[in-house]
């Protein structure tokens, strides 16, 4: 359970094993916790929540046959993320090097929502400077921003800069009162 | 002309796809050349969306197809003829202003269409749709407060956005023309008919228009080809450039 724990369950939304998963399973989630995302590298992909699911090849089937192989699902941020095939390459080595024999697969239903990215996750990104989205929802993405606090000086006199910053996840802003720029993760 | 559903998903897949395509690298030529910073930024994040987008489509287009044919394939080893984009998407970037309002008009459709796909019973079409969804809406509130703002801005700047929607007005026609895929698909319930968008498309482009003190031209006669393959002209010097390096060194990997 200490595993689980450290995989991210215990975060809502966000997406981890089951309690009381297979051991290789758990494994697998241990590997990926430690797989970080090559744009934002203070998240791992765990942290991030786009490792969708850890699953078992050999489940029921009872044949021998996939004995201990997994399938590792994973789902891009955005469509056109240049991250995504650096990331795929990534997972496959970290699950390699924990000597677990595994199939990862590139999913986009349901869509990635920054709702999945994991208490944890939000904390790092707080730590480094980047605002952490607002929870999601239809009406966030449509809405007019809330007073966005700056992670340097907490002044929430700030304003939006670009609504496109320096990756397609980030907004660029500017606080009024220190006069920093920072950078917000965009709700979506 | 009846079709079957694969052939006429194919059809429409490489319709969006090849759209998707041929605007993300106009908005690509923009990269160091907008008039600042952050919209130089913001224009190729659009750009990378949208060739994300051609690449979710054109990849389906491929197993709709059945010939072994992948997204690189198709983007990059069929000719202007073969091509089924807009004609809008096409237009030069010519300045800001056209880019601008080229983009809006293209959104505000984008917008409409996927909201509808994202509930298709096609598991493939509704997938993309509902991911391309989450970013055109953000497209199209970055480009709308865009036109609003040249619109609504100077004299010159009013001028040149009324220039450019006068100028690509006649080229909307076409997102909403059916052909025989888009009447196949929305005949089996997987797609909508691209008819039915326009009113709720024209009301959103009415409203940015008007915020941006813009007069919305007439319908009148509108440009028609990209369906069938009749580009204007820009269309084949875009592909000369986009396919140059694969056609150039054939099945070279990164």
């Amino acid at each position: 359970m200490a595993q689980a724990e450290q995989a991210g369950r215990a975060d809502a939304g966000c997406w981890g094993p089951e309690p009381g998963a297979d051991p290789l399973v758990l494994t697998a989630w241990t590997a990926l916790a430690g797989v970080m995302d090559p744009e934002i590298p203070v998240l791992s992909v765990v942290d991030l929540g786009i490792v969708r699911s850890v699953e078992r090849l050999d489940d029921g089937a009872g044949d021998g046959r996939c004995d201990g192989r997994l399938a590792v699902t994973v789902t891009p941020t955005y469509s056109g993320c240049p991250a995504t095939g650096v990331i795929v390459l990534e997972v496959e080595t970290a699950l390699a090097r924990a000597g677990l024999d595994a199939t990862v697969r590139v999913v986009i239903a349901p869509p990635w929502t920054t709702d999945w990215i994991s208490d944890t996750g939000r904390a790092k990104l707080a730590e480094v400077g980047i605002v952490p989205p607002p929870a999601a929802g239809k009406r966030a993405l449509t809405a007019p921003l809330e007073a966005i606090a700056c992670p340097l000086c907490g002044s929430t006199d700030t304003a939006q800069i670009s609504r496109f910053g320096s990756t397609a996840c980030k907004a660029l802003h500017r606080c009024n009162a220190c006069l920093e720029p920072f950078d917000v993760f965009k709700c979506h | 002309m009846t079709i079957d559903t694969q052939q006429a998903l194919f059809g429409f897949a490489l319709r969006l796809g090849d759209t998707s395509l041929v605007l993300g690298h106009r908005l690509s030529e923009w990269c160091g050349h907008a008039p600042e910073l952050e919209e130089d930024i913001a224009l190729t994040n659009i750009a990378l969306d949208l060739v994300g987008h051609a690449r979710l489509w054109l990849s389906l287009a491929g197993e709709a197809e059945g010939q072994g044919r992948d997204e690189d394939r198709l983007a990059y080893r069929r000719d202007v003829f073969d091509y089924r984009n807009h004609l809008l998407v096409e237009q030069p970037n010519r300045d800001f202003g056209h880019t601008i309002v080229r983009q809006f008009l293209h959104d505000a459709w984008a917008v409409e269409l996927y909201e509808r796909l994202a509930t298709s019973p096609d598991a493939g079409v509704a997938g993309i749709a509902a991911k391309a969804l989450k970013e055109v809406r953000y497209h199209v509130q970055h480009s709308a407060e865009w036109v609003i703002r040249l619109g609504d801005g100077t004299a010159v700047s009013h001028a040149k956005t009324q220039e450019a929607l006068d100028r690509l007005w006649p080229y909307t026609g076409e997102m909403f023309e059916a052909d025989a895929a888009s009447s196949a698909l929305a005949a089996a319930g997987i797609a909508p008919a691209l008819a039915d968008l326009r009113a709720t498309w024209a009301a959103r482009v009415a409203d940015t228009v008007a915020e941006a003190t813009l007069t919305r031209p007439a319908d009148g006669w509108m440009h028609k080809g990209g369906l069938r393959g009749e580009h204007s002209e820009h269309l084949g010097y875009l592909l000369a450039e986009m396919q140059f390096l694969p056609r150039a060194y054939p099945d070279a990997v990164w």
